[in-house]
């Protein structure tokens, strides 16, 4: 592994997977996986399907256990032993591949669960929107583009909005690394562009890692490159030096 | 703004439902016992006693499925055993009558129920102590469903039992019960339960008056639970819940320690069929283990499919529809009664799976005046159930 990355710094480093491996009857998805990404870093990761990308996230937001290795996050905290809530209070947000809002709840509503504070039950009997916080969903609605729609249940939603609007859930959380699967999936090219600038946005102040097939998304993204292959890196980089390498490209054109 | 209280009442009455379930309902308990014992019994305003035991119980009923649509339409966990938590407060209840009888029992015994001399019992077993007092029988009411929905609710959701599978044990939990219950050894009467109640706090349970004020009780309980899952529904809370209920593993990738939000509603969901159970008993004069059967369950859960689940007012009509129509043609057709009830659910469930509220125009009150919220409240497609 070493070749690929200089030795993680640990003080900026907010994630750091450590020989991760899972296996599904047998099946290796993720294979001894080693990266790591830096605080605020905005890092795309490419590969062919059943690479193992979702099953990585999986592994970062305690939906899947590894059977070996560490997920460290923030420079201390074994992600490995906690589960989904706590890793969602700890300050990791996901998106989904397949976009997963609440259909039967308008879209101000959707946002307004993911609302970072307070997660307890009888806390959120009395619950009530400050003004400020009205305001941040307001707003949060103006960066989705969705204000038109807030009233609307996200069932409703176009795919492209629905992501969208899972992308706004996400910010709502105000996490500190953020997992984006495949946000572009369903969006038309303008829309598509819109993303890339968004999640460039947001990075910076947070980490922010793209999964996505999509190379002119990726591209847009302008950043840093982990290709994942058979649940390991294969290369890393910026995207001309991955897309030159002959192994990548065998990966991708070799089959 | 200015208080807690400004929240509540709009969550409750701030639309045409509300306001027309909780009016209908006070209304109810006011003018039934009035119709009943006021009014005598040649006018044609009359209101027989039978019609008001018949209709006492279809409250305890209603009150029942509301409890079942709470969890059921708001949250999605299909409970096939809430007739258990029914029955234990019925139990409680019958319990607290049976110490009522005193020496008017046929044995005369102060000490002990007559099933417990009948049994060559020599004195009363520690677990009935304290049900003398009406107070700590109350509590009981409430305790004992709650205390088991707690325990049983917290293994099953902790290890994320959902869908079919939590069905299946909670339908199997009532069926232990009602095993057990059965027995002579548990000490609750086995196969006869507890019957041949005589006075509640004093009152003697076939008076007109009694009755009059069991079914004030029971409606006005009714309007109270609808009260209370009407705020529950509307707070953030019950928004956290509908989210479970279609979209379980995402709340949890929200932060949402989903087992803690489903614990809640299931606990309060108990108790309420707890106090359904406690009206139920002293209206109908006897619990047995019978009220344990895994059927009555899966009545209830027709009952609220009947109405239309995840209304809330829809419960309260599916109950007391099905249960009219149950009286009615248990009398007229008994042997085909029992196919006419299954029959009503395949009709549902094909032509109207929304239920009678989300299908018949008249029923869909809210919709006009400021219903937005409630409208909401309402799911806008039925099938949610599979998603993850
Ligand atoms: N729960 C599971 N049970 C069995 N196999 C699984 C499971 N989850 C993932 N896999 C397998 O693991 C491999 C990696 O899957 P994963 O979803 O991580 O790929 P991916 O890189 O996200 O692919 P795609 O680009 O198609 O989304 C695939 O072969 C998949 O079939
Ligand atoms: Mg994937």
């Amino acid at each position: 592994m070493s070749e690929l990355h200089a030795s993680p710094q640990k003080r900026d480093t907010i994630l750091y997977l450590d020989g991760v491996s899972v296996s599904f009857d047998g099946f290796k998805a993720l294979n001894n996986l080693s990266f790591y990404v830096l605080a605020g870093e905005l890092r795309a990761v490419i590969g062919p399907n059943g690479a193992g990308k979702t099953t990585m996230m999986d592994v970062v937001t305690g939906k899947t256990r590894p059977d070996e290795g560490q997920v460290v996050f923030n420079g201390g905290v074994d992600l490995t032993a906690l589960d989904e809530a706590r890793i969602a209070n700890l300050g990791i947000g996901r998106k989904f591949q397949k976009p997963t809002v609440f259909d039967t709840q308008s879209v101000f509503d959707n946002l307004e669960l993911a609302l970072a504070g307070s997660r307890g039950v009888f806390q959120s009997l009395g619950f009530r929107l400050t003004p400020e916080q009205r305001l941040r969903i307001d707003e949060m609605l103006e960066t989705v583009g969705l204000t038109e729609r807030r009233a609307a249940l996200a069932g409703d939603l176009s795919h492209g909005q629905k992501q969208w609007l899972e992308i706004g859930m996400l910010l709502m959380q105000d996490p500190h690394l953020l997992l984006v699967d495949e946000p572009a999936a369903g969006m038309t090219d303008a829309e598509t562009e819109e993303t890339a600038q968004l999640l460039k946005r947001i990075a910076g102040d947070r980490s922010v890692v793209v999964v996505e097939h999509d190379m002119e998304f990726v591209r847009a993204l302008d950043a840093r490159v982990t290709v994942l292959h058979e649940g390991s890196v294969l290369a890393e980089g910026s995207l001309a030096t991955v897309q030159n390498d002959a192994r990548v490209v065998e990966v991708y054109l070799g089959r | 703004m200015r208080s807690a209280a400004g929240p509540i009442v709009t969550a409750v009455l701030g639309d045409a439902t509300g306001r027309i379930v909780v009016g209908l309902l006070v209304a109810a308990a006011v003018a039934v016992p009035v119709l009943n014992l006021m009014v005598p019994a040649g006018s044609p305003l009359h209101v027989p006693p039978y019609v008001v035991a018949l209709i006492g119980k279809y409250l305890t009923f209603a009150l029942l499925a509301l409890s079942v649509d709470l969890i059921w339409g708001f949250a999605g966990i299909l409970s096939l055993g809430h007739g258990a938590f029914f029955a234990l407060g019925g139990y409680a209840m019958g319990m607290h009558l049976m110490r009522q009888i005193g020496t008017r029992g046929v044995y005369g015994n102060a000490e002990l129920p007559d099933f417990m001399v009948f049994l060559n019992w020599k004195e009363l077993p520690w677990y009935w102590y304290g049900f003398d007092a009406f107070p700590f029988a109350a509590l009981m009411v409430v305790l004992v469903p709650g205390v088991l929905a707690l325990v049983f609710g917290w293994f099953a959701f902790r290890s994320r039992v959902t869908g079919v599978y939590l069905s299946i044990i909670t339908q199997a939990m009532t069926f232990a019960l009602m095993l057990a219950f059965f027995r002579n050894d548990m000490g609750f009467g086995g196969n006869n339960g507890l019957t041949d109640f005589k006075d509640i706090l004093g009152f003697n349970l076939q008076a007109g008056g009694t009755r009059a004020v069991l079914f004030a009780a029971s409606a006005l309980a009714v309007a109270g639970a609808y009260a209370l899952c009407r705020v529950i529904v509307a707070s953030r809370l019950g928004r956290v819940l509908l989210a479970v209920r279609d979209a379980e593993g995402r709340v949890r990738f929200l932060g949402y320690r989903v087992e803690y939000y489903k614990l809640f509603v299931f606990v309060v969901s108990a108790m309420l069929a707890g106090i359904a159970g406690a009206l139920y008993v002293p209206q109908v004069g006897i619990i047995n283990p019978g009220e344990f059967a895994p059927a009555n369950s899966i009545e209830i859960i027709i009952w609220v499919a009947v109405g239309g689940r995840g209304s809330l007012h829809g419960a309260i009509l599916g109950a007391i529809l099905v249960n009219f129509a149950k009286t009615y043609l248990t009398g007229a057709i008994p042997e085909i009664w029992l196919f006419a009830l299954g029959g009503l659910f395949v009709a549902v469930t094909l032509f109207l799976p929304k239920g009678i509220v989300g299908t018949v125009p008249a029923f869909k009150f809210g919709g006009a005046g400021g219903g937005w919220r409630w409208r909401r409240l309402v799911p806008a497609r039925g099938r949610s159930e599979e998603r993850p």
